[in-house]
This record gives structure tokens, sequence and C-alpha cells, in this order.
């Protein structure tokens, strides 16, 4: 499997990243090796076999339903890019 | 002082013969007269380490924590800046968190510090967002290893290693989600360990691959690395894959005999790809082993060599997830000048984010992406089982598992920068162990060319006590690990 | 309905939202409190600050399961989160956790009443297809910003189960019906409060319309956060006229999502990539398999309240109550609560309780725009008074008059027939005087009516009401009348 150039910018618009014009080409080679690397997965005899999300066979522990978060916005809001009135600002969202 | 363990640096600090403030001067002292050559810190928190330190001065003044319970009281360490530090920067080496100060502690430095009375040196210097092999990767430049400044020190955790293996920090904390505890280890001649997956709390620890990342140590000797893990472990009700179960006496097991203890050596993991001088230290290993009454036996790990594949889906693609908050809205790197939303993202995390961290989040993108997801995202789970399953299956018959941790010695800088599937493959006796999520540690076993080679030392769910025991007999019955890189003594 | 449903036939599924009614969030313990100052109940996870992590909410869970036991659905033994990822300002960590391959709830349906062929009344049964556990997200506001928004996450990380209907639904009649019914429901279990107006309970609709006999799906579109159960109706309308006009005139259409606008009663395609994703699902490695044992089903089930149906039967049989007056009363637990205390108090009889509830207080909590928690009469109050109607000491006429009192706050019934001096005369002799002095002071009246003039008998009830000023025992009065008047 290689990725094309075009390919890296349909995948880097889903990741929301913007790549220089210059760096498309080596990541579409950088890629495509790493690709075929993993592409040795297809080889193996997985049958009947059982993916594995998770390296530990436990079942989600469960919370209380208590409010134990008091309000710090003023502390996490001192490190954000841009605020008001308690507000993230961004540039304006459509619908 | 900078060459007393963590034991005798307990000791000390008890008998008086030095304060917590004299030995943490000390090792800031090292670290202003060393690191800028050697690159190992982003941040030295020296002003907030001599309070942390006189704070501790003044709990052991009152006679405050057992010797036997509180062991680490005034005790200094470095902390990867991949862990969380309220009020201090806490980068993961990214632009993306260069102006990041963490609002919150993570748990284990909660544990180390509030609990065990340690003293934070500064934040280690790392392969950004832990994703690289040699420290290369790092938004705020290459960590060089002290045993060779021409060489990397290894990666992710490359800061933590070079700071300890040039006597800048006693003992560092680490993250290993592939290999990035124990083969920088092994590259610059230290002990490291990952323990059992969900061992130690991940809250607060920044996330790679989440099913893979576990905390651990770097450290001089497998006894202070056991006085660290044993207060960085345990249960923790923030992290949903953190076990309720209790530690185990890891200090207190360390001289056990391994008479009769059974080792199984994976031939996979001694096949074509070992450089032939390693193989020689490990042989060695092994004999010394033998001489302690350590029985061995030949096994096979079928599935080993699919770890690496499977492990560049797993990791890239959970990476790419974890990696989406960072948006610039809440935190961190923000683009200037973005004409709309979607500008705003793509060149905030363009930007933000450096090359080997956009390969990644592009292939863990990709094999989640609508068509390709069961043939490599599905398959990949799939063949992870497999290597579960050989793991399962050897610990039918065998104690503990030892083989290289790295293919060779620590390799020149910028010698693999350009092809990351040749860094890549660097991980492939490491990845298995974070794909089962078994517990597993590097240590030296001797040098090439003054250059440390890593044995590595895999063992069963929860055997953390038994890995370190056995690494302390061998570092009882050999000198390696007491070697510094001249430069620094 | 305006289009020729000869020729077409519209095929619905309803996606509902809705929050769950728990204080904390559904994988953290910042609080849910609608209304709150911005990002005030935005903690880290909320906010998904690095490195942070999700641990699930029991009483969410609980909540679910609850959800999927009311529709008769199977509960899942293991459920997962997965991840759905897309990027957007009110979704903090890139991607929502939410359930996809997994769900906790699947398989169930729920029963409503539509119009049947000859103008009655038929059961029809929908299915639910899933009810899945998943967060909320924030919200964007647009007021006071020119080329910017302003983004609150207090709402990002409330529990909600989505729950997804199957595409039984054949119009917006039904739809409404299965939505108020949904509605009913969950307010009912606790575990939602049903507040349409703050986003609690919120629908998607999804609609397509096909030639009838046609055997095929046509193209649907989804319509997105609906929240009045009218704005339901308008939209789904909108889209059924919208599609058909689309295949008539020659067009094609498209699968997309929509936004309705209340001002105009349309719908338009949303403008964002939400047309264009790709959510890249994969379980959540942060969070665990969901367990659900039947120990912990009977444990929940135990908990969960009488049904609404249920409930209509039993007032039916154990009230004898008319089927309307029942479903009335049953339509809220806590009417139906408060209609139960006031028949068990005053020991009354259950009609005349209900009579009371129905007619009397809620029409007066309807003018007052009142619920029946917020009832100014409680039932206790209710029931002193039918109590003092059935033991005679006023009449059911005087009771009106004592109800408005105690909508007014003057007291209970005692305390405002004793200050009013309400209380009815049933001494027979005091009224048989008033009835003397009445005769006396009327002869020529007395003389027309014993002449045969029957109907003056009125005119001695409302003299002698007036003598007592309204409290001689009606009965008592009647029947001496009569006997005084007879000579």
């Amino acid at each position: 499997m290689s990725l094309s150039p075009e390919n890296i910018q349909q995948v880097a618009h889903l990741a929301r990243l913007e790549l220089p014009a210059d760096k498309v080409g080596p990541y579409a080679e950088q890629l495509s090796n790493i690709l075929k690397l993993v592409g040795q997965l297809s080889g193996a005899d997985t049958g009947g076999v059982a993916p594995m999300a998770h390296p530990l066979d436990m079942q989600q522990r469960l919370r209380p339903d208590a409010v134990t978060e008091p309000d710090r916005r003023d502390a996490f809001q001192t490190i954000a890019p841009e605020v008001d009135n308690g507000l993230y600002l961004v540039p304006k969202v459509i619908e | 002082m900078h060459t007393l363990s963590i034991k005798e640096l307990s000791e000390g600090l008890r008998a008086k013969k030095f304060s917590s403030r004299e030995l943490t001067a000390h090792y800031l002292k090292r670290i202003e007269r060393h690191d800028a050559e050697l690159n190992s810190f982003i941040t030295v928190t020296a002003e907030r380490a001599l309070k942390q330190a006189e704070a501790a001065d003044a709990r052991l003044a009152r006679g405050e924590g057992h010797a036997l319970t509180a062991p680490l009281i005034g005790v200094p360490i470095a902390q990867k800046d991949i862990f969380c530090t309220l009020g201090v920067k806490t980068s993961c080496a990214s632009r993306m968190l260069d102006n990041f100060i963490a609002p919150y502690d993570a748990t284990i430095v909660q544990k180390l510090h509030l609990d065990a009375g340690m003293v934070m040196l500064g934040k280690c210097n790392m392969d950004e967002f832990a994703m690289g092999s040699s420290n290369e990767t790092s938004f705020y430049g290459p960590v060089k290893n002290p045993w060779d400044t021409s060489r990397v020190p290894g990666g992710s955790s490359g800061g933590s290693v070079a700071a300890v293996a040039a006597g800048l920090a006693p003992i560092a904390t680490a993250t290993d989600t592939g290999g990035s505890i124990r083969q920088p280890a092994a590259l610059t001649g230290l002990t490291g360990i990952k323990p059992t997956y969900g061992r130690v709390s991940r809250y607060g620890m920044i996330a790679f691959a989440s099913s893979l990342d576990q905390a651990g140590v770097v450290a001089r000797s497998a006894e202070d690395a056991a006085y660290v893990l044993q207060a960085m472990s345990g249960f923790d009700p923030l992290d949903s894959t953190s076990i309720e179960r209790p530690v185990d006496d890891l200090v207190g097991g360390l001289d056990a005999s391994i008479k009769g203890l059974k080792i199984g050596l994976p031939k996979e993991y001694f096949a074509e790809g070992l450089a032939p001088s390693s193989r020689e230290k490990i042989d060695a290993a092994i004999a010394t082993l033998k001489s302690l009454g350590a029985e061995f036996v030949e096994i096979s790990l079928p599935n080993s060599p699919l770890s690496v594949p499977t492990y560049y889906v797993v990791a890239p693609a959970e990476a790419s997830s974890n990696l989406a908050r960072f948006d610039g809205v809440r935190y961190g790197h923000r683009a200037i000048g973005a004409k709309n939303l979607e500008e705003l993202y793509k060149r905030s995390r363009g930007e933000g984010f450096g090359a080997e961290v956009q390969r990644r989040i592009m292939i863990g993108t990709y094999v989640l992406s609508h068509g390709y997801y069961d043939a490599y995202y599905l398959q990949a789970q799939k063949v992870r089982k497999l290597i579960y399953e050989d793991f399962k299956r050897a610990y039918e018959s065998v104690d503990l598992i030892l083989g290289p941790t790295a293919t060779d010695v620590a390799f020149g800088l910028g010698s693999k920068t350009d092809d990351p599937v040749a860094m890549y493959l660097n991980d492939i006796y490491t990845i298995a162990a974070n794909l089962a999520g078994i517990p597993a540690m590097s240590l030296n076993c001797g040098f090439v060319d003054g250059l440390p080679v890593g044995l590595q030392l895999m063992g069963n769910y929860f055997s953390e006590a038994r890995l370190l025991n056995v690494a302390h007999q061998f570092q009882t019955a050999t000198d390696f690990h007491k070697q510094m890189p001249k430069a620094y003594l | 309905m305006a289009y020729d449903s000869s020729t077409w036939e519209v095929v619905i599924g309803l996606e509902v939202h809705c929050q769950l009614l728990t204080k904390s969030k559904i994988f953290s313990g910042a609080a849910t409190a609608y209304g709150a100052a911005p990002n005030t109940q935005a903690d880290p996870v909320t906010l998904g600050f690095p490195g942070v992590l999700p641990v699930l909410n029991k009483t969410a869970l609980e909540y679910a399961v609850k959800f999927g036991l009311a529709v008769d659905a199977k509960i899942a033994e293991r459920s997962v989160f997965a991840r759905k990822h897309y990027f957007y300002p009110d979704l903090p960590k890139g991607y929502q956790i939410s359930q996809y391959e997994l769900p906790i709830v699947y398989d169930g349906h729920l029963d409503i009443e539509v119009d049947g062929a000859n103008g009655d009344k038929t059961i029809k049964r929908i299915g639910i297809t899933r009810a899945h556990l998943e967060e909320d997200a924030g919200k964007s506001v647009h007021e006071g910003y020119v080329g910017q928004s302003g983004i609150d996450l207090n709402r990002a990380g409330t529990p909600l189960i989505e729950i997804v209907s199957e595409p039984d639904i054949r119009s917006a009649a039904e739809a409404v019906a299965y939505l108020k019914k949904l509605h009913q429901l969950v307010v009912y279990l606790g575990v939602c409060d049903g507040n349409m107006q703050e986003g609690s309970f919120r629908c998607d609709a999804n609609v397509s319309v096909r030639k009838r006999g046609a055997r095929e799906f046509g193209t649907r579109t989804e319509t997105k956060n609906v929240n009045s159960f009218r704005y339901v109706e308008k939209a789904i309308e909108f889209e059924i006229e919208r599609q058909i006009d689309v295949i008539e005139s020659g067009g094609k259409v498209v699968q997309e999502t929509r936004l309705f606008n209340p001002d105009s009663g349309e719908t338009r395609a949303m403008r964002s990539k939400e047309n264009a994703n790709d959510y890249r699902y994969f379980p959540d490695p942060d969070l665990l398999p969901v367990v659900v044992t039947s120990a912990d089903i009977e444990r929940i089930r135990a908990t969960m309240p009488e049904l609404p149906e249920a409930k209509k039967a039993r007032f039916i049989e154990q009230y004898k109550l008319p089927a309307y007056d029942a479903g009335v009363l049953t339509f809220d637990a806590a009417l139906a609560d408060y209609y139960e205390a006031v028949v068990a108090t005053s020991k009354s009889d259950p009609k005349s309780c209900a009579n009371w509830v129905i007619t009397d207080l809620l029409g007066a909590l309807n003018k007052l725009g009142k619920g029946i928690d917020a009832s100014p009469v409680t039932a206790a109050m209710l029931a002193g008074l039918v109590m003092r109607i059935a033991d005679k000491t006023i009449s059911g006429k005087i009771a009106k008059d004592v109800f408005e009192a105690m909508l007014a706050g003057e007291g209970e019934a005692d305390e405002i027939i004793k200050a009013r001096g309400l209380v009815q005369i049933t001494d027979e002799s005091a009224i048989a005087a008033a009835i003397d002095d009445i005769i006396a002071r009327n002869p020529q009246q007395v003389a027309d009516y014993r002449g045969g003039k029957d109907k003056l008998f009125g005119f001695f009830v409302g003299q002698a009401m007036k003598a007592t000023q309204g409290k001689a025992n009606p009965e008592a009065l009647n029947r001496l009348l009569k006997e005084k008047l007879a000579g």
C-alpha cells in the first residue's frame, strides 16, 4: 500500500494538520514505507482470534455520582489563548 | 554525593551527614555545570527544589516519617516532562505545550512529592510526546548520551536517562509505550523498569498510546528503582485502567535467592539483527545468572516478529486520537491570525507538532479511517492477542524471559532521523511487553567500546518484585551498574 | 397533512438525546446544573486537558439500564465505550466518548396510541433499536461577538442516552406521539428532567419518503436538535413536503444533516463539515468494558417506579375511575402521587377526589402556570377540604370558595372554614326556625305555592339560604321546607 501526495493531503485534512507544500512528498514516501512495514500484518493468520483492545482483562470501575470538582475557571483560563467573560473565543462557528 | 545510592542518600539524610538542601544544591550545581552539553532538562526548578528540600529537612528534623516507610523524604528526583506538575511548565517536549503551565499534578507527582517527600529537580527532556527512540524529536533539541556525546541516549526518555547516567539526578521518572524506558536505559547503562500495565497511575501523564503507556523509573541500580517504584505504584481511582491490588514489597524482595529460577530465552530474540558484540555480553550475563542458580531454557515467542508492525498500527491510532485535543482553543499553541476555525485547527496543529508526531498522527488517522479499520486496526488487535498468547504460553513453563533490550549500542546522532522505519526497528525487542502489558526491565550487562549494553528481563503480570530481585542479584555479583561516564565523575 | 398519502409513504426514525439527571458528569466530578456561569462547571476532564482520564458515573449507567428495562429492551452484559472523532470547538477532546458497536441497551420497544382506520385509537409498536450512553457537547455562543464565537463547556460531559428508534414511524403525528410517550417515560423513571427548553430532551429526525408499495427506503435526511414537540411536527412536515417536491420535480434527495429554523418553520442543510465526516470510531482505551450482571439488573429493577401504563390500569381497577380520569391522573408521576395522597388522607370517594384534582386543581394550576410540584394547595390541604365535604361540615358549593381561599394562601381548609364561619348548619331546629320566619314574612308566596305554583319552591330555598348565609345543609333544608310548606 503506498500513499500519494493527494492521499497525504486528505489524511492531513482529516487530522487537521497544515503541511508545508515541500513536506508532502517526503511524508508520502515515509508513510508509504511505514504502511509497507505494517502491511506484514495481513499475512498473519488471525482466523477465530478475538481482537485485544486492552492488555488487562478487567471491567470498568464505577465512580459514585458526586460533585467533587470545584469551580477553578480562573486558574484554567490563565493558560487559555483567548477568553472573554469566561468563554473561550474561537473564529466564528458556522453551523 | 552523586555516586551514592538512594538507600545511602536516605541514610545520609537521616544521619545528618548532609541536608536535603545541600544534596539538592549539589545536584543543581551539577545540572548547571553539565547540562548545557547534555540538554537533559527542559526546565530546572531550582528555587522550588530548594524550598521542597528545606521542607524535607524540617520534616526530618521533626522526626517525621520512618526510615523504612518513608525512605525518600528529601531525596531528589527528576521528572520526565510528560507528567503534569502543578504550576510548572509541562511541555511533553512539544512546541504545542511550550506555554502549558499545568494546573494540576499527575498522581505520581503527588505520590512522589506530596506523599513520599521527594524533591523535584526539574523536568526532563524527551522525544516529543514520547514519540521517538533517540530523543531527537524534542522541540528543545536532542539529548546527548553521556557516554559519548556524539551519540543518542535513546528515547523517548532520553533526558531522564542522560540526567541519571551523568549524575545530574540520583533517579528519574520515565514512561514506556514501546520501550521508552528500557531502550534508553540500555543505551546509557542504567536500570530501567516498566511495570505491569495498570500498576502505576496514568492520571496526569500526557497520553501517547493509552493502552500501552506505563510509567516507571530509570535508576542506577535495581535497588534504587525498587525504592522509587514502590512509592509510585498503587491504585488510583482517577484512572479506570489502574489496578486495585496491593503493591508487593519491592525493596524487601531484593535479597531473595534466585536459585532454581527458570528463565526462558526466546530464540526469536537471539536471531539475526542482534549485534554479535552485544550478544557476547548477554551470553556472559546468562553465565553469571547461571552461577547464581538460575536455570535457562530456550523458548519461542513465534509472533514476536509481528510486534513492530502491530505496534505501529495500535500506537499511532491511539495517538492520533489522544492528540486531537490539542487544537489551540483552551490551552497550548495557537496560530496567530487564523481567519476561520478550520485554519485555526490546521495551522495550530501544523505549527505545534513536529514531523515525527505529524507522521504518527497521519498513520493513526489513516488506519482508523473508513475502509481501512478492519485491515489495519482490527487485524493489529488480533495479532496483539496472538502476541499476548505467546507470553501466556511461555509463562506456563518459565518464570522470566531474558533477551537483549536493543539490537546494538547507542547509535550516532542524526544517523537514523531520515528513515522512520529504521528508527522504529530499534524497538524490536521491547514492544511486545507493552502489547501484552507485562512488566519488563533493562539493566547494564557490560560495555562494547566503552558503550553500555542492555539486558532485558520480562516477567509475568505483577512480577515487578521478582524482576527487581533478579536484577539486584545480578548487580550484587557484578559492577557494570556502578560505572559512570568519565566526564561526569 | 398536505401531501397525497395514497401516493407517498413517509418513513421516520427518531434519535432522542436525553440528558440523565445525575449530579455530576458522566466521566468526572464536575457539576451538571443548568444555567451556571460559563465554564464554571468545566473541570480538567471536561476541558480535555492533557493527561486526565475518564471514570464512569455509576448512576448514569444505572439510569441507562433503568430506561432499557422500561422499554423491555435487552441490557448488554458487556458494553464498550468508543471514541467518535471530529473537530469542533464544543467538543474539547476532538472526540466524543460514546458507544458504537456494543451499546448498553438494545432491542426494545414502545407502544403508542395512533389514529386507526375508522377514526378510533389503536396501539402501534415502535421498535427501539438501541440506547447508548455518551457525553454531551458544550455550546457555542454567538451573540455579542463579531466574527468570533464564545465556547461554554459547562454542558460538555453531561451524561446522555441516545435513544434510536427503528424506522417504524409513518407520520409527523406518530412521531410526536412517540416522543411524548418517551418523554413521559424518562421523566417518570426520574432519569431525565424532560426540560426541552433547556435541551434536556432533544430530538433528531431521520425522514425519508417513498412511493407507496416501494420496497427500498428513500434517501433520508437528518434534521438536528428540534427542541419542542410542535417543532418536531413542523420540521418533519416541512421535510416531507420538501422531499416530495424535490422528487416530483425530477430531483434527488441528498443524504445530509439539516437544521430546523423555528422562525421560518423550514429546514436547511448545515454548512459545517458535518456532512463529510469520517468518525474513526475505535474502542476508548482509557475505559474498560462495562459489565452489567443479572444481579445488577435485578437490583436496578427493584428500584423501578410503577410505569404509566401499569399505573393507569391500577387506577381504573383500584379507584374505579373512568379511563379518561385515570389517564389524566397518571400522565405525570407527581400528579398521580398527589392524587393517591388525597385519596389516602381523606379516605373519601376516589371519584370525587379525582374531580377535585382534575377539574379544580389542574384548572387552577394551569391558570397560575405552575406544575403540580409547585402547587400552593398541597395534597394534604386538598384532602382536608374533601373531608369537610364528606362529613357535611361544608357544602360542595362552599367548598369551591374554600379552595379559592386555599389557593390564595389563606391556610388550611379548617382554618378558612372557621375564620369565615362557613360551618354548615346541620342543626334542624335552627333551619326550621329560619323557615318559619320566612313563611311568616311571605304569606302571599306561601298561598300561591300552596295553590299550585310549584316553581316558587326555588324562591323559598333562595330565601332560606340567604337567611343562613348559604350554610344550611341543603338536604335538610329541602326536606324541612317541603314539610313546612305542605302545611
